[in-house]
């Protein structure tokens, strides 16, 4: 399958996608990880509020045969949640990069977005570990 | 190295994610997922890959009496052409494995589990001494599909020679289908109406070709691991080193009724008629989650602030859009309603024991 690629996003090596609005920015995970899931049927979302330094796992999104921890791509604050997950867990399936985000934080200091890939560079990497992955 | 069933190029041209299960590569879904699969074989159909299986038959004069030396069931009460779910177990009454007993005229085969099939061909032919017996592992020369969900008679109907509409749940016959020689079972894992086919080896591609094309009109889907896992979950049917293992008596899996206690010896039952007076120390229930989290294998429960079980499956099931699961609890804790906790990912999250199976059987709702 295809994997999407959302240009206005910078991507993790760990499969999250950032999308920086000034000081905030969006986060979820990619097209390619949440194919790799599959059906996804829970969402454990973090409290808003609560501080995550970069690296650090915020979320952790369940499919049908497994528990997947997401980590946040630079040191911040959670301002908000995606609550619609909580009934709709298949938004992550169905629309990784729009209605399928996963939080929305504060981010503390820009430079820890420096190590992000761009959309070709990281379109790039996830077609190799799709291809180590078959 | 994993082995490769004879339908491997099969399940990656389908768009199958292979894993390794038991010391088998197998698709544990197809591009569908795993959430569709399933609910297409409770509503229409599913074809399963499932050669990873072993079988053993066991003939000769001394067949019966020896069956009945190691199987927990009452081998001798299983009418010519039927299919009876049995174990095996230890002196101590744990589990060597589960099976599924065919009566026929000339030979019991017998169904057994990936993981097990050497354990229990070893075990059969350690038992046999003193018997006059032929055991022989066939699992190599012989294939095992699925056919399961409630259109799968519409669908093998018109390749079966046999009238499939007489043919009873948990019965078999010797047909052909496609016109190729096969048992067929009205047996499954997954609570629906179904078949099991079991037939020569080589001609595993034909047989699913057939089956595939003769099905897909009516909604038949291939269905992967996980989904095969989610189905008989749901009906609470046990699982071979999760509800069931070297470690748990079948009275403690709540599978005292494959148990025939009435008969007068078979291997483990002084320790589980011992266990059936006593009563067991602890069991197995299933629960329901009051808060959010998946409960998955290997979870601990939490009654009064304390670890005292096991979650053995646990998962999301989605005919029940439900977060469902099995564990072992103490007995002074296994009534219905009762409140436990079950820790996911360090944090104890509130569950309630509830009624089993989860999703009743097709066939059982009369």
């Amino acid at each position: 399958m295809a994997i999407q690629v959302d240009p206005r996003c910078l991507y993790t090596k760990t499969h999250e996608w950032v999308r920086v609005e000034g000081e905030f920015a969006y986060t979820g995970i990619t097209d390619y990880a949440q194919q790799q899931l599959s059906d996804i049927v829970y969402v454990e979302l973090p409290e808003v509020g609560a501080q995550f330094k970069k690296g650090e796992v915020f979320c952790t999104v369940e499919s049908v045969k497994a528990a997947s921890d997401c980590y946040l791509a630079a040191s911040g604050e959670i301002v908000e949640v995606n609550e619609a997950l909580i009934e709709r867990p298949e938004l992550v399936n169905q629309d990784p990069y729009g209605e399928g985000w996963l939080v929305r934080f504060r981010v503390d200091d820009p430079a820890d977005l420096s190590d992000l890939m761009s959309p070709e560079d990281y379109a790039t990497f996830a077609a190799q570990e799709e291809e180590a992955h078959v | 190295m994993p082995q490769k069933t004879l339908l491997y190029e099969r399940h990656l041209a389908l768009g199958g994610r292979m894993v390794e299960f038991a010391g088998w590569l197998l698709p544990v879904q197809y591009p569908t997922g795993p959430k569709v699969e399933h609910l297409r074989v409770r509503e229409a159909a599913g074809l399963f890959d499932i050669d990873h299986m072993g079988q053993v038959v066991v003939s000769g004069p001394d067949a019966l009496p020896f069956l009945q030396h190691v199987m927990t069931a009452d081998v001798g009460a299983i009418s010519l052409y039927e299919a009876k779910y049995s174990l095996l177990c230890y002196d101590d009454g744990t589990v060597v494995d589960d099976t599924f007993i065919y009566h026929l005229p000339d030979r019991y085969f017998i169904a057994i589990n990936a993981s097990n099939n050497r354990k229990d061909t070893l075990w059969l032919e350690h038992h046999a001494t003193g018997y006059d017996v032929r055991i022989e592992n066939v699992s190599e020369k012989t294939y095992m599909l699925a056919l399961q969900g409630p259109r799968a008679q519409e669908i093998l109907q018109p390749l079966c020679e046999a009238d499939l509409s007489i043919l009873a749940y948990h019965h078999a016959v010797e047909t052909r289908v496609a016109g190729i020689p096969a048992l067929i079972g009205r047996t499954g894992y997954t609570g629906e109406d179904g078949f099991e086919l079991f037939f020569p080896a080589e001609k595993a591609p034909t047989m699913w070709e057939t089956l595939m094309a003769q099905g897909a009109p009516l909604g038949l889907l291939p269905i992967g691991l996980a989904a095969r896992d989610s189905l008989r979950f749901e009906c609470c049917m046990p699982l071979y080193g999760q509800e069931i293992s070297a470690q748990t008596t079948p009275l403690e899996a709540g599978l005292g009724w494959a148990v025939a206690l009435a008969k007068p010896a078979f291997i483990g039952r002084e320790a589980l008629l011992k266990q059936r007076l006593e009563g067991p120390a602890r069991r197995l229930v299933a629960f329901r989650m009051v808060e959010g989290g998946v409960p998955r294998h290997g979870y601990p429960v939490i009654i009064d602030g304390a670890p005292c079980g096991e979650v053995t499956s646990g998962m999301y099931a989605p005919s029940l859009d439900a977060f469902l699961g099995l564990a072992y609890v103490p007995a002074a804790h296994s009534a219905l309603g009762t409140e436990i906790g079950i820790l996911i990912r360090d944090k104890p999250r509130r569950a309630v024991i509830v009624r089993k199976p989860f999703y009743t059987p097709a066939y059982r709702k009369g």
